[in-house]
């Protein structure tokens, strides 16, 4: 036993945490927000230059070769400076879709570009009536000459405006909620008949619905074999899972952070809020949240790439509830605890509170992950 | 001992709901019932409607042009305007400062004020709270310093609630700055218009504009527009906090949005079934209700007394706590109801007027769009009028004796 992090992973800590906290302060968070397109590409190659993007990238393919608790290493500071560029979405979760297709020519290629960050990924698995479940596929690939043809609608795909290409799961066998069946494709952002609906979501960041209408695409685009899919998907998400715990914990850590700097300088009755024993046992409690939050985002990193799969999501359900208890707790708190001035876009703390929020909400909320965790563990 | 209204009560239902019925125009109960934001003319529209039927001035007595109902009265309207999707009332003048210029207004400041308040004619905005003085709120600095037939103010004021739709403002003001804190604070009237007062917008998290600040720069205030008398208006103050806390639960607005999250989550679908049949989901929803119903028999309680004896007392501290972590579960489960089509932010599909693309359900269910921004708006509920913690604390002082 040893929660200690390696040299190297510390040391990869620190450039993140040095080159964001000198890059991306709140201004410049909120100007990119701000702006139409909402990521920067000057940020996304400052992140390229420091290795950033090719953390998870297989070494044949450029990158370092690193895993999860590199990953975990670095998050924690990209949740903290609200990071809005699709670290997440394309430098783990799509890098962790491609690993697994690493051999195959164009995946390799795909890696290859994404490590010195070239090209943008995103996952386009989710649909509308999926909610959080991996295998409600409704997406259709027809087979066609010696191509597919791909029609459905993924919902919520974060980052998908700023990627160049998508990785589209779509049925070429079975019915909605399936195991078998799920196949996988690379999809070109400009694919014809390919259409997204991009918008922000509440914490600031990207996402996009994509229709795909009668999408042409060459068998070669094809990852893996056909109808085998989803474990390589649901692996992905398991990564990216333990790295959103991972973000949560570095916005956390600020939020609490924050909230005891402010008891200590607002006063009120002529004396700082902080002296009052009410708010001192809630901030012991935002402390509380905390430590078990980070306990648990360290525990999905070391579990998230498990080969037994019923062990991997036991661990990272566990996580995710009580990451998601957490985050509530903190976020709410941490509001609550700036009173008037926590409501307002000026502060950090209504930004952190945001993204918190939202990730609650994303790869499933601390209900279904309880509900998950209570049906894979034996009585 | 029984739990039902009166028949005379009962008879009194039914008249607010054939009113609700004839004169609340849909346009206005689609917004409300939906969430979507209302503007100013939906209020003021709203407000004079309910002039002209004689209630403009609702919790007031006859002599002041008000229908002269009681606290339970009072209840009923509000809860029957809440279920059916009537504006909520814009409490700070007709609640806030028209009880404090009856009980302590000179008959000139009574005639002037109170009919335009009732009409909706003049729109009132409160001042209390300042950058340093929100739970003290008794700390406060804003100065008002004689000046012959005037007052000259100076200061700012924060947290100004639609005080950029204000004609007029009541002001708490410093006019004795020797005097102990409580001691020195005056009440003033403040015409908008005056030269030297600044509105500046204060935007929240949900990108919403419904609060500012209020810089006051020499300021010049007629004498006569103070209520009462110098260095007393603490005493007012403190009066009107008491009315600011009728209803303060707001159990038909939390009757009106606990209905639509159990039609929302029949709508959403989890495992292949509606999440309203999710066993933890259910769970969550009955708490809230049971939460709910408890809450609604202690109000009515809190009435029952007041009928005897119409002022409010500390028990409205337990209201105002429950009430608001009541309020911000069904909001939270809302949100929570939709999941992952909670998180798209579209200014455009929170106004009641747009309009879905037809040949596409993006992005989500339409009465997803705004359940995030509504979540995270409702957690001014638990700071504002007295944070929560304050509550606690008067519950533990004036009804516990701790």
């Amino acid at each position: 036993m040893n929660f200690e992090f390696s040299e190297e992973q510390r040391q990869l800590h620190d450039v993140v945490e040095r080159y964001l906290s000198e890059q991306y302060g709140f201004a410049r968070y909120k100007t990119i927000k701000g702006s139409a397109e909402g990521w920067d590409p000057s940020v996304w190659r400052g992140l390229a230059d420091l290795g950033v993007l090719a953390i998870t990238v297989p070494a044949a393919q450029g990158g370092l070769g690193f895993g999860p608790l590199e990953t975990l290493a670095m998050m924690g500071d990209c949740g903290r400076t609200l990071l809005l560029e699709p670290v997440l979405s394309s430098a783990v979760i799509a890098t962790a879709v491609l690993r697994a297709f690493a051999g195959e020519q164009q995946a390799g290629a795909l890696l290859m570009r994404m490590a010195i960050g070239e090209e943008i990924a995103a996952l386009a698995h989710f649909e509308s009536g999926a909610r959080f479940e991996s295998q409600w596929v409704t997406t259709r690939a027809s087979r066609r000459d010696d191509g597919y043809v791909l029609d459905g609608h993924k919902g919520v795909v974060m980052h998908a405006g700023a990627a160049d290409t998508l990785l589209v799961s779509a049925r070429t066998a079975g019915q909605v909620g399936d195991v078998r069946g799920v196949s996988l494709f690379m999809v070109p952002s400009a694919a014809p008949g390919l259409v997204m609906d991009i918008y922000p979501t509440v914490d600031g960041q990207r996402a996009a619905d994509v229709y795909l209408q009668a999408v042409e695409l060459p068998e070669s685009s094809r990852l893996g074999a056909e109808g085998e899919a989803l474990g390589a998907v649901e692996g992905a998400l398991d990564i990216g899972l333990a790295a959103l715990c991972a973000d949560a914990v570095g916005v956390m850590q600020a939020m609490v952070d924050a909230t005891i700097e402010y008891v200590r300088v607002r006063h009120q009755f002529g004396q700082p809020i902080g002296r009052f024993q009410a708010l001192q046992h809630r901030i012991a409690d935002m402390q509380i949240h905390l430590e078990q939050a980070r306990s648990m985002s360290y525990l999905a990193a070391l579990r998230c790439t498990d080969e037994d799969v019923r062990e991997r999501r036991r661990a990272l359900s566990a996580a995710k509830a009580v990451l998601g208890q957490a985050a509530r707790f903190i976020g709410q708190q941490s509001v609550q605890l700036h009173g008037g001035m926590g409501m307002t876009d000026e502060l950090k703390v209504s930004h952190w509170f945001k993204r918190l929020t939202a990730a609650q909400l994303m790869f499933g909320d601390s209900d279904s992950h309880l509900q998950r965790y209570a049906s894979l563990t034996p009585a | 001992m029984r739990l039902e209204f009166t028949d005379e009560e009962q008879v009194f239902r039914e008249e607010v709901r054939r009113f609700l019925r004839e004169q609340l125009s849909s346009d206005i109960s689609d917004k409300v019932l939906n969430g979507y934001e209302l503007g100013r003319e939906d209020h003021v529209m709203w407000q004079r409607r309910l002039h002209e039927r004689g209630w403009g001035g609702m919790g007031w007595p006859v002599e002041f042009g008000g229908p002269g109902w009681n606290s339970v009265q009072q209840y009923i309207f509000e809860e029957e305007s809440a279920l059916a999707g009537a504006p909520r009332l814009i409490p700070f003048g007709t609640k806030m400062v028209a009880p404090v210029i009856m009980a302590f207004g000179s008959v000139a400041q009574q005639r002037r004020f109170l009919p335009k308040i009732s009409s909706g004619a003049e729109w009132w905005c409160q001042g209390y709270s300042e950058p340093g003085a929100g739970s003290d709120l008794a700390s406060l600095k804003t100065r008002a310093v004689r000046d012959g037939d005037h007052y000259v103010v100076d200061g700012q004021k924060t947290w100004n609630t639609l005080g950029q739709y204000a004609d007029w403002i009541f002001c708490l003001v410093r006019t004795d700055p020797h005097a102990k804190q409580q001691s020195g604070i005056s009440f003033l009237l403040i015409d908008m218009k005056s030269p030297g007062i600044t509105v500046r917008p204060i935007m929240l998290l949900d990108g919403g504009h419904e609060v500012n600040e209020i810089w006051f720069e020499n300021v010049r205030v007629p004498v006569d527009n103070r209520i009462g008398e110098e260095n007393r208006g603490w005493t007012y103050a403190k009066f009107l906090l008491g009315h600011e806390r009728t209803n303060i639960a707001g159990i038909g607005i939390a009757k009106r949005e606990l209905a639509r999250l159990k039609r929302i989550a029949a709508c959403e679908y989890q495992h292949g079934r509606p999440l309203r049949e999710d066993p933890l989901f259910a769970a969550q929803i009955a708490q809230v209700e049971v939460d709910l119903w408890a809450l609604e028999i202690t109000n009515l309680r809190v009435l029952s007394a007041q009928r005897q004896s119409p002022s409010t007392g500390p028990e409205a501290s337990i209201l105002k706590i429950k009430g608001t972590e009541i309020h911000q579960s069904i909001s939270e489960l809302l949100m929570r109801a939709v999941g992952p089509y909670a998180l798209p932010l579209r200014r455009e599909a929170m106004e009641a007027g747009w309009q879905f693309d037809p040949t596409r359900e993006s992005p989500g269910p339409r009465y997803a769009s705004t359940l995030a921004s509504s979540y995270f708006n409702q957690r001014k509920l638990s700071i504002f009028g007295g944070s929560n913690e304050i509550q606690k604390n008067i519950i533990a002082k004036m009804i516990v004796g701790l």
